[in-house]
């Protein structure tokens, strides 16, 4: 189990409640100033050179926002939020209409590299192979493993590699931003189709100052060669981030998309509130994987992100497929249900997910698999665990229609507690409207008990590897459906997330 | 034949958890290559003295001393004293969802190789080694794959504890209650197992309730173990006696 040593070995190297991606990067910035107003978004349209319509479509949903409440039903306790004292605009200076890699400021691409994300060498190493195949399009540069990434920094996507390999065989990968410039009549069709402008509280204040994130666009019959991804990072000091990221995948067609998110270390708690759109045409299957791990806070639960999310799929035509994936192991407070609207006949959804809090965490997380059309199916897979002060509750929604004749759902709901001082909810909402529909659902709540240490431990492993082995068995069925990349990423991630939680 | 250096010694040693005594000027000696049979009625102390060998938490030692090959190992943790060669076959060994047997065999040989300063083990051989091991246990092979315990059957939860023992190579083999939940069958089978590694240089604490087991794994001695102590030590024909008569005039020629 290669592995689980590795998760040692990275537990190792970090001190007890450092967080690794704590760093800040010294780099000038643009803000809007602080506070949230009409003027504020305007500015952040003309920011971004926006077409006029979406300037409307922003003050619209800022219009219905200042109209709704904070939703308050989940089980999270914080202070109440003072949306005027966050800075809705941050860019790094002179970074904005950048035409290639050379002109990224040092310091970003330095911040990249640490986080593993090199984005320079990625560009060099496809350049060279170019130079050596012929012109044409070779599919097993991208089946070699490469990653096309979209990197945002604070407010702003910084670059996007492999655009024109991609450009090639139809597929648009860029910033939302340049998708509202370049590919305006794709995005006025499918923006706000999925999460409507005013579904939610968080997702009615993105829409109206959403600032970067992906948009991607596969036409028919492609199945994109190589995994595309996100690297979000906020920055600046006291900054929301309103990631809005945008993918369709037209009839026949697959994609396999991969979002990572860091934050600096702070003392106060930034803001990331995201809205993710998917929509699936006929026939066509989108893998949507997250490994987030914003900075969570200190260990006496001061500072890190607040994370409100709306993720939602639309399986929009027949026999369509989509299938979210999540590793969530950081952020102070999560709030996030991504969700599947299975509309097409014989569609599907499914949802895998680890989620992780240790600390003060508090996470309330989960999925909805709405089932409208005939025959569709959904699975649900989700395993939390929970350490130290913290608070880990599943909340997951399976909704039959009346005309979702035969609807099938499995949902497994698992957690796993370590030490005496966290705990783990399960709330599921299960409703069928169509006679013919079967739901299933399982749900277990174990311990990690002093039992299971001393037996491991007689086998020779030390107590952080009895943990670590533990742990990873626990979240093994998730860890299997994780893209490649990602998966000895994760089996870390939780090792260190979970490290001082025994004590 | 037993060699005479003693691998384990404990002396005077007194034990307790959560402030009841436990163990009470425990005294016991095993020489290398020696199978020592532990017998005593129910709450004697019997697993309670393999978990202290062990070195599980929550079980103080307030005095006296457990020495191997010499050595004090009271202030070692469970892991080092594996390392060093102490293994604990479980009464009741738990279940791990999600690690296969196999793997969960993989790690645990390969943490003790690298605490000991060897090369991780070449795929292939302990794929080889562990199939051949497991063959002799009469073990599907196909149970390798699942996860560890989860499911299995008392005997087979048994025999995947002697299949541990086997490949882990210790030097004092503490069993505990081995043959409780087993057939005659599944008795025969974990017994060859475990006679399959008598050798000059390793010893075994065969902790039971019953002679049945001896039959099978011959002790050179027995001891009795009442109220936390030694109260009687001889050799194969103690157990016989007590089979026959009981713990009850042993235990009253204490009290």
């Amino acid at each position: 189990m290669p592995a689980t040593q590795e998760t040692i070995r990275q537990v190792r190297k970090i001190d007890v409640d450092q967080y690794k991606y704590g760093f800040e990067t010294k780099i000038e910035t643009e803000k809007a100033p602080k506070g949230l107003n009409k003027e504020i978004i305007r500015f952040i349209s003309r920011q971004k050179q926006e077409p006029e319509w979406m300037l409307e479509w922003r003050l619209q949903a800022y219009h219905r926002w200042l109209q709704m409440q904070e939703p308050r039903w989940a089980r999270l306790s914080y202070d109440e939020i003072d949306f005027q004292d966050y800075y809705y605009y941050a860019a790094p200076k002179n970074q904005t209409w950048l035409k290639s890699l050379d002109e990224v400021d040092s310091e970003i691409l330095a911040t990249y590299q640490k986080l593993g994300i090199p984005l320079k060498e990625q560009e060099i190493l496809a350049g060279v192979r170019k130079q050596n195949e012929a012109s044409e399009l070779d599919d097993s540069l991208y089946a070699s493993g490469g990653v096309a990434v979209d990197a945002v920094f604070d407010s702003v996507s910084i670059v996007t590699t492999f655009k024109k390999e991609l450009a090639r065989l139809g597929i648009i990968f860029c910033s939302i931003s340049e998708a509202i410039r370049e590919h305006s009549e794709l995005v006025k069709k499918y923006l706000g189709s999925v999460v409507p402008r005013a579904d939610n509280f968080y997702a009615a204040l993105n829409s109206a100052v959403f600032t970067d994130g992906s948009f991607i666009y596969v036409p028919k019959d492609i199945r994109c060669p190589m995994e595309l991804s996100t690297y979000f990072r906020i920055n600046e000091r006291n900054t929301g981030q309103f990631e809005r990221t945008l993918i369709i995948v037209d009839e026949g067609s697959y994609v396999s998309y991969l979002e990572g998110c860091t934050a600096p270390q702070r003392d106060e708690n930034q803001i990331h509130a995201a809205v993710v759109e998917l929509v699936a045409l006929k026939n066509s299957e989108i893998k949507y994987s997250t490994v987030q791990n914003w900075y969570p806070g200190d260990k006496e639960g001061r500072g890190g992100v607040y994370n409100f999310v709306t993720k939602r799929g639309d399986c929009r035509g027949d026999h369509s497929k989509i299938s979210w994936t999540q590793v969530e192991t950081g952020s102070a407070i999560t709030w996030k249900y991504p969700s599947c609207l299975l509309r097409g006949d014989s569609s599907r959804g499914e949802f895998y997910s680890i989620a992780v809090s240790n600390g003060h965490q508090q996470i309330d997380s989960g999925t909805k698999m709405i089932h409208l059309g005939k025959n569709t199916s959904s699975r649900v897979v989700s395993k939390g665990i929970s350490a130290g002060f913290s608070d880990n509750t599943y909340r997951g929604q399976v909704m039959a229609h009346r005309r979702a004749a035969n609807a099938r759902n499995f949902t497994q709901c698992d957690s796993l507690l370590i030490g005496n001082n966290c705990g783990a909810h399960t709330i599921p909402y299960i409703e069928a409207k169509n006679a013919t529909a079967q739901f299933e659902h399982e749900a277990t709540t174990s311990k990690i008990s002093e039992d299971h240490l001393f037996y491991v431990m007689q086998r020779g492993l030390l107590k952080e590897e009895a943990i670590a082995l533990i742990v990873n068995g626990f979240v093994k069925e998730v860890i299997q459906v994780l893209p490649m990349e990602f998966s000895v990423e994760a089996q870390k991630l939780i090792g260190i997330s979970l490290e001082g939680s025994v004590g | 034949m037993n060699g005479l250096n003693h691998m384990l010694e404990i002396k005077n040693l007194y034990a307790r958890i959560a402030e009841i005594e436990v163990i009470n000027d425990l005294n016991l000696t095993i020489k290398e290559g020696e199978i020592a049979a532990i017998m005593g009625p129910n709450g004697s102390g019997k697993s309670t003295l393999s978990y202290i060998l062990a070195g599980r938490e929550n079980y103080e030692v307030k005095s006296g001393n457990i020495l191997y090959n010499g050595q004090s190992i009271l202030e070692m943790d469970v892991a080092e004293r594996a390392i060093l060669g102490i293994f604990l076959a479980f009464q009741y060994p738990v279940e791990i969802p999600g690690v296969a047997m196999m793997e969960f065999l993989k790690t645990a040989m390969n943490a003790q190789r690298k605490a000991r300063g060897e090369l991780e083990l070449k795929i292939p051989e302990f794929l080889k080694h562990v199939k051949a091991v497991a063959a002799k246990l009469e073990m599907d092979i196909s149970m390798l794959k699942r996860p560890l315990n989860v499911g299995f059957s008392g005997g087979e939860k048994k025999r995947a504890e002697i299949l541990q023992m086997t490949l882990l190579e210790p030097k004092l083999c503490v069993l505990d209650e081995t043959d409780s939940g087993l057939d005659v069958d599944a008795l025969k089978i974990v017994a060859d197992g475990v006679n399959a590694l008598r050798a000059a240089d390793r010893s075994f604490l065969v902790i039971t309730h019953y002679q049945r087991l001896l039959d099978y794994i011959v002790p050179d001695t027995v001891h009795v173990l009442y109220k936390g102590r030694i109260v009687k030590s001889g050799d194969k024909s103690l157990a016989l006696y007590l089979e026959q008569n009981g713990y009850t005039d042993i235990i009253g020629e204490v009290t």
